[in-house]
């Protein structure tokens, strides 16, 4: 019942929020807007007892991304007046086509209650599904380790190349 | 969940709430009353005896002044600012164990607001969702020694961050020796910390069975660098660039008048308090103290841990307004600098010390 309360609550922030993103004028609103939806998603992870992901999702994401979004808006100060053409021909036609086949494949399965296209939440969560941080940390250390440093590394590395990349512009040619 | 236990977990929420308002309170206070005593002042000594209820007549003067709304403001962000400052700062010291827990009946009543599993993110989320105010406030009031505070703030709080996150960590780590296994929960890494360090060495003992088994002495330059980095946090001085007075007149909150700069101004109390309240979590013990159970009367040894809490925070707090009445504020540069080149790379390498140090202890040298 509360969960149900909550995630009906959390999905509405979450689509007002994704809905502000495109539709705002000033770039600020729409980056306070996905902030919004992030946070819905947060939420909706504890709902689903992933603390851990939720936890990082706004650290990494509302924390970090997002203040550094709003700094580049702030100090480049981007103007309303600035460049809105669709350079992408019939890009709205197109997205709407899209959206609306979607929008009917959802009512769709809705209607004809044909709830194999989206598989239900499972019956009795395995105590291993608990996101404690421990539930977390051992298979991400034992079964998945080589997988997990494969990572670090990959992320390592793609920093230290974009540095390289903005540093070494100027002298090459 | 049954009645008794939603009751105990409202009494909690509001017992943490009411005092972090009632501290709050008396930190102002103490903060003007500090500082004058430092600069040879008397400070506030009219309202109350000692002046100690000048900041509740602030507060009623602030309630009733009339909030003055700027013309050129973006009216949504302005309005939501103050409330963005204000609901972290809260929800952070909901984190902290205030006391020790005791028993109504049978059922066990923890003073702390939640203890959750990943605490210690939890409050590295919110310490982070509390620089949203000020640069909102920045950028919304529509002027430009607001907008300069809020730039200001934002590159602050992004670089001493990581340095906050990286003494944390070595703690963590730490604490994770102590123990079965490592913890993010505040109210174990709490735990752990109880006993003294008279085990260590035989040949010590008798002077190491007096010092408390507080993380700070192991981890002393974690400490450091997360006060350091808490003291930027809450932009308080020497790293108060953010409403620096001579340079940009209030800063971020130089438009904001009324109830909604007394937001503000409590949200910067209450991070100090929190703020220091995590950092004597960490570090120093939290409630850990020796209570005399059995000699003292039982509600004295009940409340004692409560005090030992407070004494180890205000030690904290009373640090900050020392900082304040003594250094002068840093240079943007200087800023800069003492974050990306002095306390990451200090922070990292403590982290590496520290790893290897516990590995040693735990394992045994490499080549055995």
């Amino acid at each position: 019942m509360v969960e149900g309360i909550l995630f009906v609550l959390m999905a509405v922030t979450a689509l007002a929020g994704a809905v502000t993103v495109v539709v705002a004028r000033n770039p600020v609103y729409s980056a306070m807007g996905l902030l919004g939806t992030l946070f819905s998603v947060a939420v909706l992870y504890v709902a689903q007892l992933a603390h851990f992901v939720a936890a990082v999702q706004v650290i990494v994401y509302a924390g970090a991304v997002m203040t550094l979004f709003l700094f580049v808006i702030m100090f480049i100060g981007v103007d309303t007046s600035d460049d809105r053409d669709e350079r992408l021909p019939m890009q709205r036609f197109w997205v709407g086509i899209l959206a609306g086949v979607i929008v009917l494949l959802a009512a769709g399965i809705t209607l004809s209650g044909n709830f194999d296209w989206v598989p239900a939440a499972v019956e009795t969560i395995p105590e291993a599904t608990n996101g404690t941080i421990q539930a977390i940390a051992e298979p991400l250390f034992t079964d998945w380790v080589l997988a997990f440093e494969a990572t670090a590394l990959l992320l390592t590395i793609s920093a230290a190349g974009a540095i390289a990349l903005a540093h070494f512009k100027g002298q090459r040619t | 969940m049954s009645w008794p236990e939603f009751w105990i977990v409202v009494l909690r929420v509001i017992l943490t709430f009411g005092l972090l308002l009632v501290v709050t309170i008396l930190n102002v206070w103490a903060e003007r009353k500090i500082l004058a005593k430092m600069q040879s002042r008397i400070g506030p000594s009219r309202a109350g005896p000692y002046g100690i209820l000048q900041t509740l007549a602030d507060g009623m003067k602030l309630f009733f002044k009339e909030s003055i709304t700027p013309r050129k403001v973006e009216l949504g962000m302005y309005v939501l600012a103050p409330f963005l400052a204000v609901i972290p700062a809260f929800l952070i010291f909901m984190m902290v164990p205030w006391g020790r827990p005791f028993m109504i009946g049978d059922h066990e009543v923890t003073l702390q607001g939640a203890d959750l599993n990943v605490g210690l993110l939890f409050i590295l989320a919110m310490s982070s969702m509390a620089v949203y105010a000020v640069i909102l406030a920045g950028w919304s009031s529509g002027s430009t020694y607001p907008l300069i505070g809020g730039v200001r703030a934002t590159a602050q709080a992004i670089s001493y961050e990581a340095a906050m996150g990286l003494a944390m960590v070595a703690v963590v780590m730490f604490s994770a020796t102590q123990g079965d296994g490592g913890t993010l929960s505040l109210a174990e890494i709490v735990e752990r910390q109880s006993g003294t360090w008279g085990d260590l060495s035989p040949a010590l003992q008798p002077v190491l069975q007096f010092v408390p088994r507080w993380n700070v002495f192991p981890q002393i330059v974690a400490f450091v660098i997360f006060f350091i980095a808490i003291v930027a946090e809450t932009n308080r001085a020497p790293f108060d660039l953010v409403e620096a007075e001579q340079e940009i007149v209030g800063g971020f909150h130089t438009e904001y008048s009324g109830i909604r700069f007394a937001m503000f101004f409590l949200a910067e109390y209450i991070n100090i308090f929190s703020m220091s309240a995590i950092a004597a979590t960490l570090f120093l013990g939290g409630w850990n103290g020796p209570t005399f159970d059995g000699v003292l009367p039982g509600f004295v040894s009940a409340v004692l841990p409560t005090i030992y809490f407070l004494a180890k925070t205000y030690f904290l707090v009373f640090l900050f307004f020392w900082l304040r009445a003594t250094l002068p504020r840093l240079r943007y540069d200087q800023l800069m600098q003492l974050g990306w080149k002095r306390l990451i790379p200090g922070a990292l390498g403590w982290l590496i010390v520290s790893t290897l140090v516990i590995s040693f202890r735990q394992f045994g040298p490499p080549w055995s």
